[in-house]
């Protein structure tokens, strides 16, 4: 048996790293100042990709990424350590998007690549820090989902085992797949680049990478495995109003630092209606909504 | 989130040696492979590029993983359970990281599913791991015995072993025996061919480094009642047909994650490596070279942790109102231990390019006839790799003891405590100066060069050459220094007297190093800026320790020389 898996990944700014003019006056990023780096939550998640690839061979590893053309570093660092491809999902038409319309274009990128078994991304990115894209993707694609995932243990006649990380310790769940998993950062580290991998793919690029170096267009159609992919809103059959800004509903309103002053715990059962009663009062005390 | 690589300039200065393009189109075929492996350098700038980004994998896992658990593993080591090794798990961890990065088998050709990278890069990441981790580096550093089955086995034996080390399966030499260290031609594992024409071995060794290793090159005495050198033979012995345990591993001062073995042979089964009788004589000889290459790495790699251990410490560390580094007596320390790095790493690539040059010369003689020129260039290279490589591991060897010593010095007090990463760099230096060879036989494979003028040629044609004018006051110390050695030489020679260029051959052969060393920093400090200041020191330590042995050489004639010998009796 082998997977299609795909791997969601994102571009962040090295918030570790951060300096004064990490962010712009509006409240959003000011990526120039920021060095760019690989979502490490997403790292963990390729780890399980790469595995399942050893697990099962054959298995085929595509990252996927939104972002601008630059994201293709991510896609190359993830090649390095043995994904077999990537996507870079690029638009202007993007600029802008909240978790609601990021996750509307990935969901579309997927429909697009069509075939797959697994969809696994990072539980969040660290800029924006939701935990929202990973399961507004499944909803959108109407999947099961499985989110603080540890442990993909294995994929067997339909289902896959998953050991997530909860409050209380850990819960192995079994999901029908196609499904999307959302790993925890507790989860094993990604493995370091691969030297045969690295001289293989490191004059991948996408198309827009070409066209400002032309030195590289013999080579990649030489070898059409150093072709990364690069869609724009068009090619996914994305509808523009959902997209970028105009999709999105999330406008920064100011930045405040804020310091909880709740130390207690409440315990909310796994069912529709407490979640519900939750969801009212989280909306009647202005926390949410 | 350190990189041991793109924090230390020497080594990209060193990758990027002019002699290097030569090399890398001799080793790369004038690039042949580009069209058969998509991961081959189509030219000599794409293989720079790969050879780079490699070497940033190499440094990101050493600053990131194998330095990170460099502590844990010294603690708690590898132990013994049902007669086989369990490694500590931070060395499991570092094993796993370098398997999955692609870093085992870097040498070997493509074909044989390696990285075909040439010595020197290789050595690169030695230094790198040794940095990090010198005891690590002994179990990384092991795929070198994959060169010896390269070199010597037949193709099957290479298509069966080699890929198995390159994807990870580690090796181990079992030479020493508990009568058989320095002197080797003692060996007495058995090695007896059954009706079949197979060959079991039985028998006993001890010391070996990685002993449990997946894939063993073994010498044994294969020719019944034979006694010296000539009776061995070469044998690999795969772990997967059983036959060796492990009895015990050595509780050890230093490079204590790497486990030390006593093995018992039990008609364990073994392949014969190449013509019997060789073992000793052509094979562990060939084997012993590249070992030396890495054991001076190894030291080089120590020494860098040592100095910067040290800079960092005396940078922090106030008395009397400033950092110890404002004074003097502290920062005479320090800029020696970094000229001593700085020069022991310039010998360490010049000799892993001159074995470079010589090996894949020798490769290419099995594929076609050599030109006359290419003969003759090969010849003259594997002299100079033969004449620089117990020159390079002996007194990288030494210097690196002496750096870790120097560190320690700087740390005071705390130095002597187990709180600082000095105290276990200092305990793993003190082997570099032993095992492969201790530096007394260093000298004993180096003295026939002093006598035959190998390194006196290379001094004076390196001398020979146009230099900068600001240059010409070190130039005329260097002269000087050379004839001071020259003189010496001829002095010793003179006497006639085996027993007496004996006692005096190490202080011949460190003249003759210092000598190589300062003209080597010369000439990097041409190429680069960063070098001057260790050129200038080292120049200083260096005319001062000529002279001193130029002194008692001078002054120390033969008759006294039975001062310093005992007899049995």
């Amino acid at each position: 048996m082998s997977l299609n898996i795909i791997v969601l990944a994102k571009q962040v700014p090295d918030t570790r790293n951060v300096g004064k003019d990490a962010m712009k006056e509006d409240g959003t990023i000011n990526r120039a100042a920021l060095p760019a780096i690989f979502n490490p939550e997403d790292l963990n998640a390729l780890e399980q990709a790469l595995k399942l690839k050893e697990q099962y061979p054959g298995s085929k590893v595509t990252l996927l990424s939104m972002g601008p053309a630059r994201a293709a570093e991510i896609i190359r660092e993830g090649m390095y350590r043995g994904a077999d491809g990537g996507i870079v999902l690029s638009d202007r038409a993007f600029a802008g998007s909240d978790t609601l319309a990021t996750s509307y274009a990935l969901s579309a990128a997927v429909a697009k690549i069509g075939q797959y078994d697994l969809i696994i991304g990072g539980r969040q990115a660290i800029d924006g820090d939701t935990a929202q894209v990973g399961p507004q993707i499944a909803e959108k694609l109407h999947l099961p989902q499985v989110t603080y995932a540890e442990d993909i243990i294995e994929v067997k006649d339909g289902k896959a085992l998953v050991k997530r990380r909860i409050e209380s310790g850990v819960e192995t769940v079994r999901t029908p797949i196609p499904a999307v998993i959302t790993v925890n950062g507790s989860a094993a580290p990604c493995r370091p680049r691969n030297a045969k991998f690295v001289q293989k793919y490191k004059y991948a690029a996408v198309p827009s990478e070409v066209a400002a170096d032309p030195a590289k267009k013999d080579l990649i159609e030489k070898r059409p495995y150093l072709n990364i992919g690069e869609w724009s809103a068009q090619y996914v059959d994305a509808d523009l109003n959902q997209c970028g800004l105009a999709g999105s509903p999330t406008k920064v309103k100011q930045i405040e630092n804020v310091v909880f002053t709740a130390k207690d715990a409440r315990r909310v059962e796994n069912n529709d209606q407490e979640i519900e009663t939750l969801i009212k009062e989280l909306i009647a005390n202005h926390t949410i909504g | 989130m350190a990189n041991f690589y793109k924090d230390n300039e020497a080594l990209k200065h060193y990758l990027t040696h002019p002699m290097m393009e030569k090399i890398v189109a001799l080793k790369e075929r004038d690039y042949a492979d580009a069209e058969k492996y998509d991961y081959a350098p189509f030219d000599y700038a794409d293989a720079q590029d790969s050879y780079d980004k490699v070497l940033e994998i190499v440094g990101e896992i050493c600053g990131d993983i194998i330095a990170e658990n460099a502590e844990e593993v010294d603690h708690t080591g590898p132990r013994v359970e049902n007669n086989r090794v369990i490694y500590a798990e931070g060395t499991a961890r570092n094993l796993d990281a370098c398997r999955k990065a692609g870093l085992m088998g870097m040498a070997m050709p493509r074909r044989l599913g390696g990285l075909n990278f040439p010595i020197t890069p290789y050595i690169m990441a030695a230094d790198i791991v040794s940095r990090a981790d010198a005891g690590f580096e002994n179990l990384w550093g092991l795929q070198d015995c994959a060169e010896t089955i390269y070199e010597f086995a037949d193709e099957d034996q290479k298509q069966r072993y080699i890929p198995r080390v390159c994807a990870g399966e580690t090796m181990s030499m079992d030479l020493t025996e508990p009568d058989a260290g320095s002197d080797l031609q003692s060996v007495m594992l058995k090695a007896s061919q059954k009706e079949d024409g197979s060959w079991v071995l039985n028998g006993v060794k001890r010391f070996i480094t990685n002993g449990d290793s997946d894939i063993h090159l073994v010498l044994a005495r294969s020719e019944e009642g034979t006694k010296d050198g000539r009776g061995l033979s070469m044998f690999i012995y795969d772990k997967r047909n059983g036959g060796v345990n492990v009895r015990r591993i050595e509780n050890k001062m230093g490079i204590k994650g790497s486990p030390t073995c006593e093995l018992t042979y039990k008609d364990a089964p073994a392949e014969l490596v190449g013509s019997r009788r060789l073992g000793l004589i052509k094979y562990v000889m060939a084997l012993m070279n590249g070992a030396r290459l890495g054991i001076a790495a190894q030291s080089v790699g120590l020494s860098e942790a040592a100095y910067r251990e040290a800079l960092g410490y005396a940078k922090e560390r106030c008395q009397f109102g400033k950092p110890i580094i404002e004074f003097p007596a502290v920062s005479e320390i320090l800029s020696v231990m970094k000229a001593k790095l700085d020069a022991t790493r310039a010998l360490l690539y010049a000799c892993s390019r001159y074995v470079d040059v010589y090996k894949i010369y020798d490769d290419i003689a099995k594929e076609r006839k050599l030109s006359v020129e290419e003969r003759k260039e090969a010849k003259e290279f594997s002299k100079l790799a033969d004449a620089f490589t117990p020159l390079a591991k002996g007194l990288s060897s030494e210097f690196c003891n002496q750096n870790a010593y120097d560190a320690i010095q700087i740390h005071g007090g705390s130095g002597f405590m187990k709180d600082y990463a000095c105290e276990r760099i200092y305990r793993d230096a003190r082997i570099t100066s032993i095992y492969e060879g201790t530096t007394q036989l260093q000298v004993v494979a180096a003295i026939r060069h002093v006598t035959t003028g190998t390194y006196l040629n290379w001094i004076n044609s390196h001398l020979e050459g146009e230099f900068n004018p600001a240059d010409q006051a070190v130039v005329a110390k260097l002269k000087a220094m050379a004839e001071k050695y020259a003189a010496a030489v001829e002095a010793v020679t003179a006497v006639g007297d085996t027993k007496y260029l004996d006692f005096m051959a190490r202080r011949l052969v460190e003249m003759a190093g210092y000598s190589v060393m300062s003209i080597l920093l010369l000439e990097d400090a041409a190429r680069n800026d960063m070098f001057r200041r260790s050129l200038n020191v080292f120049v200083n330590f260096a005319e001062a320790e000529v002279e001193k042995h130029a002194a008692f050489i001078a002054k120390c004639a033969p008759e006294q020389l039975n001062n310093y010998l005992y007899s049995q009796d």
